[in-house]
């Protein structure tokens, strides 16, 4: 068992928050108790945060024929904390050509996720 | 030579400015002109490629360049405003209402009615913090790093050490993971971190980033390359304690020791901060001088851009409104009382809204924001969790307020 | 004939130039990237009036000459030079009668001008003094300079003048034959050489000993400096404030410096004679502790919150506090070494001498060369230039329009002209052009002034290094 500190962000009022996590061994699975949040959203982002987090990942990719060599890149939705470096090690092998639009999607669906790496700014192709 | 007549000027297309061409394009003047030193819109956003922007003004989580984005997108509709980069302002003749801008099609003469400052902050240099040890290449300050990285496709190292806990080091510290370059640690010289709660837990803890708090460095080593930083731990008057040495094998060194406002071409005639060194404004953005307006990162230091694209908006509008009466109201000034490090704005001007900013000097776990003009309570509310590192932003409609001093204070709960 | 200089530092540039005025072959040796970049480049900038120095030294006799011989110098080479004064300022009845002292020995060397002044003439020329000065000395012909370009300019001029400058290009090693200088070994190659120059500055002492001639031994003191922005304390000081001198040197002073900013240094710490303490320009905790509380001593509203850079140089001191100037026992073989302060100042008349010193030691005569051109242009800055002017200059040349370095001005122009002129890298960009001297340091322009050296140079960004070829700032790219 362990105790861990958050400041829930899901919204302004940022509720400080304590999480008793009891491991089950054997099975991977834990149990978090949420103590000092004031909605039960505030439940739901500790348990996620304590046993699962969830990130979106903001990064670049490489852009050929553009007027800048990268263009910056998101997941459009969460992934998970854990696949982090595995997402980058496929950002980092991917390359597009210009022009590239702000919202459109460099890699659809990255690994199985969901979440689909969009481009965060336009890169117009090099004059 | 040209000259220009011009509404309302900005000088700085970044979260501030392009929110002051927002707010003076509303309000139906002529002739709005953004001028910028880059080539594009956006200011540092463009360069700020993570996320958490926006929460605030477009109640949505955008990277810094989507957030540059849409700001941009928002002026798209406004035929009475015109953008021009790669502009540089030589100086300004503030007696007659002349701002000199130089570029690669020569020198411009603008004569603006009103002028709205929004040229943002710059980061302390290295020699800002009397770093001592040796001067060799492989140290950055984190903006000019992020840029690299984030803009030019270069990397800065392969092994870093990031000084300072602000939101821009521990921004960088994962970015630099991110991309393979192992960053040691995060060092701060004060007892808390100087970043926000989220930041330290998203960019630090989910990569194992160890946080050094009450650290400095001590000596910078390697007469070509960085090749070891010294750190050492600081007694309550913030002198290393000796036996305390930690040595960091790294070719990089960041520094991410504050943020300066920007103001050289204005304070020959603007009133600054001494304290701050931002420029003294009341609450609709006016300088010191009435038909000069200012906002952002050149006037305080903010937490979000969000607050700073609403504070350039206001300055835009008032800017505006100015141009069109030519009417300067009565103001107040706003005093800090206990435990007041940063106050923002100087003075309250009547017939607005007061937006007051601010940074306890001291955390405190709980603490009554008390703001009084004379004997009326203007707010008096609870506050958990008060820290130097988060801003506080206090909202107190016009109605409220009447004639009067005003003052700021944070009490115990 | 052909003579070598070994050391590109401001007497060796400015030796290299005097020499330049004769029909000689003049070579000239230095073992760093750029000119300038050793003792002459950190120092505290000043062209000293000549009263510290006790008469019959060598520092006495070439001091106030040198001094006198700036305003020519600066003027030919078209570098800014301001006699801005300097005040030795006195706290106490024993330190007024070291001033006293310090005004006689003045006379005795030649110094124009001085005064001794009371506190109300102090204060009103310097408001920022200590209200509890008691007297100062005057002396209304010490400057500021920009110590580096003395060696840039000079070595310019040189070159212009049919000097050869080899960099990179380090003496290894002194062949002499029958007691006469015969040949340099270098790791640039070999030189055939009649006369050589010893100008090593810091290492001056290894070379001579590759002459055969042993030297007084030369070991490093080091200087700390700490710089204020202009911006925040641009006038806040007009003259050059020394504190009165005790046996350790002229003491920390306050002094403005020609970018406007204010630059409060030396330390005084010697160190030890070997090799490595030669390279440790590292600054230190301790240093700062010292500046600063030696600082609001003279000058007690001074705020180091507003400093911007810190730095430390090496001076090549020797056991005799004195240059070690002229002939040796080998032929052709001279040294200009140990030029501790005010070698800065003293460097044109050493230069001067060393001309008719060569002359009489080897009993000949330089024949002076018709078409030898004393003047040297600046590289043109547009910001003080009225802007119709500049305006019709940026019609013509786009890149006079494009304003690079925020803080300072500087201009794309200016910074393809530095690297026209062999700057190679970041610094050598800075030092010739003052970008990224301000407020920023660089934090808004120097990946601009990078990505240029790159175009210019036809190197990748990543292969632009801040001062050598073991500087590179930047490690590839992130995405390939």
């Amino acid at each position: 068992m362990r105790e861990e500190k958050l400041v829930c962000v899901m919204c302004p009022v940022g509720c400080r928050l304590t999480v008793r996590i009891s491991y089950n061994h054997g099975s991977g699975n834990g149990e978090a108790v949420v103590e000092g949040y004031r909605c039960n959203r505030g439940i739901a982002y500790a348990q996620q945060e304590i046993l699962d987090p969830q990130r979106i990942l903001p990064t670049s990719v490489l852009v050929e024929d553009g007027e800048m060599e990268l263009v910056s890149v998101k997941t459009n939705k969460p992934v998970p904390r854990r696949m982090i470096f595995e997402i980058m090690e496929i950002v980092k092998k991917t390359k597009v050509k210009a022009p590239v639009r702000t919202g459109d999607v460099i890699i659809p669906n990255i690994l199985n996720t969901g979440a689909d790496v969009i481009a965060t700014r336009s890169v117009n192709k090099k004059v | 030579m040209r000259e220009i007549p011009v509404d309302v000027l900005i000088i700085g297309a970044g979260a501030a400015g392009m929110g002051a061409a927002l707010g003076a394009a509303r309000e139906g003047v002529q002739k709005v002109i953004i001028i910028e030193r880059e080539d594009r819109t956006g200011g540092i956003l463009n360069q700020c490629i993570h996320n958490g922007f926006g929460l605030h003004y477009f109640r949505e989580e955008l990277t810094g360049p989507e957030y540059a984005e849409r700001i941009k997108s928002l002026l798209k509709d406004y035929e009475n405003v015109e953008f021009k980069g790669d502009q540089f302002v030589k100086a300004i003749d503030y007696k007659n209402r002349t701002v000199i801008v130089v570029s690669r099609e020569g020198i411009v003469l603008y004569r603006p009615k009103t002028l709205v400052v929004t040229t943002g902050a710059r980061e302390r240099p290295m020699g800002g913090i009397l770093l001592p040890g040796t001067r060799p290449a492989g140290i950055f300050t984190a903006g000019v790093a992020q840029r690299w990285i984030n803009l030019e496709n270069r990397k800065p190292g392969n092994r870093a050490l990031v000084i300072g806990s602000g939101d821009i080091g521990l921004i960088m510290a994962r970015r630099l993971t991110l991309e393979g370059i192992k960053v040691e640690a995060v060092v701060e010289k004060m007892p808390y971190p100087g970043g926000l709660e989220r930041n330290i837990r998203q960019c630090l803890k989910d990569y194992d980033i160890p946080l050094y708090l009450s650290h400095t460095v001590v000596e910078v080593r390697g007469k070509d390359r960085v090749e070891e930083v010294v750190i050492a731990e600081l007694d309550n008057n913030f002198r290393p304690i000796a036996g305390t040495e930690k040595v960091f094998k790294v070719d990089t060194l960041v520094l991410s020791v504050g943020l300066i406002p920007q103001t050289n071409l204005f304070k020959d005639f603007l009133r600054t901060d001494p304290w701050t060194k931002g420029i003294v404004c009341t609450s609709s953005g006016r300088t010191s001088m009435n038909w000069i307006f200012a906002a952002g990162n050149c006037t305080v230091i903010y937490d979000l851009v969000d607050w700073v694209t609403e504070e350039g908006e206001k300055a835009g509008k008032y800017a505006a409104f100015y141009v069109k009466n030519g009417q300067e109201a009565a103001k107040f000034p706003l005093e800090k009382g206990q435990n007041v490090g940063i106050l923002f704005p100087n003075y309250y001007e009547e017939g607005t809204n007061l937006n007051i900013y601010l940074r306890v000097k001291k955390p405190m776990d709980r603490g009554i924001i008390r703001i009084k003009q004379r004997n009326n309570l203007l707010y008096n509310k609870v506050h958990a969790s008060l820290m130097p590192s988060e801003m506080v932003n206090v909202k107190i409609p016009e109605p409220k307020i009447g004639v009067g001093d005003i003052t700021v204070e944070v009490v115990e709960a | 004939m052909r003579i070598g200089i070994i050391g590109a530092g401001a007497v060796g540039a400015l030796t290299a130039r005097e020499l330049t005025r004769y029909d000689l072959e003049v070579y000239i040796f230095e073992k760093e990237f750029d000119v300038g970049m050793g003792v002459t480049k950190a120092n505290s900038a000043i062209i000293h009036a000549g009263y510290d120095d006790e008469p019959g030294t060598l520092r006495a006799k070439f001091c106030a000459k040198g001094n006198e011989m700036y305003s020519a110098v600066a003027k030919e080479l078209d570098i800014e030079f301001k006699r801005i004064g300097s005040l030795v300022l006195a706290f106490s009845d024993a330190e007024l009668r070291i001033i006293e002292e310090l005004y006689k020995r003045g006379l005795e060397n030649g110094v124009p001008g001085l005064e001794i002044w009371d506190r109300d003439k102090i204060l009103a020329h310097e408001p920022n003094i200590n209200q509890e000065v008691l007297a100062a000395l005057w002396a209304p012909t010490a400057g500021i300079i920009e110590p580096w370009m003395i060696a840039i300019a000079a070595v310019e001029n040189a070159v212009e003048n049919g000097a050869k400058l080899f960099l990179n290009t380090e003496v290894t090693d002194i062949v002499i034959e029958n007691n006469k200088i015969k040949r340099v070994v270098t790791n640039n190659g070999d030189f055939e050489v009649d006369v050589l120059i010893n100008a090593a500055g810091l290492y001056g002492d290894y070379v001579s000993k590759m002459a055969g001639v042993e030297t007084l031994p030369i070991h490093p003191r080091k200087g700390e400096y700490i710089l204020l922005d202009k911006e925040e304390f641009g006038g806040f000081v007009k003259s050059v404030l020394f504190p009165t001198p005790s046996t350790l040197g002229k003491g920390t002073l306050v002094t403005p410096t020609i970018d406007g900013g204010i630059l409060v240094g030396p330390t005084a710490v010697d160190l030890p004679g070997e090799r490595k303490f030669r390279e440790d320009t590292s600054t230190t905790i301790q240093g700062f502790e010292f500046l600063m509380a030696k600082a609001f001593k003279m000058t007690p509203n001074i705020d180091f919150r507003s400093s911007i850079k810190t730095f430390a140089g090496l001076r090549p001191e020797t056991p005799i506090k004195d240059f070690i100037v002229g002939r040796t026992k080998v032929n052709g073989f001279f040294n200009a070494i140990g030029t501790r302060s005010p070698g800065l100042t003293a460097a044109p008349a050493i230069a001067c001498f060393l001309v008719e010193e060569i002359q009489e030691a080897m009993g000949i005569t330089f024949h002076r060369r018709a078409n030898f051109n004393p003047i040297r242009k600046r590289i043109r800055s547009y910001i003080q230039m009225p802007l119709e002017d500049w305006d019709r200059i940026i019609e013509k040349d786009p890149l006079a329009g494009n304003i690079i370095c925020s803080c300072n001005k500087v201009t794309e122009r200016e910074i393809v002209e530095a690297i026209k002129r062999g700057a190679r890298t970041v610094d050598g960009v800075k030092f010739r052009t003052r970008a990224m001297f301000g407020s920023c340091q660089g934090g808004f322009c120097s990946h601009k002034i990078m990505k240029i050296l790159a175009r210019e140079l036809g190197v990748d960004v990543s292969d632009v290094v801040l001062r050598n070829e073991k500087t590179k700032i930047l490690y590839g790219k992130v995405r390939t």
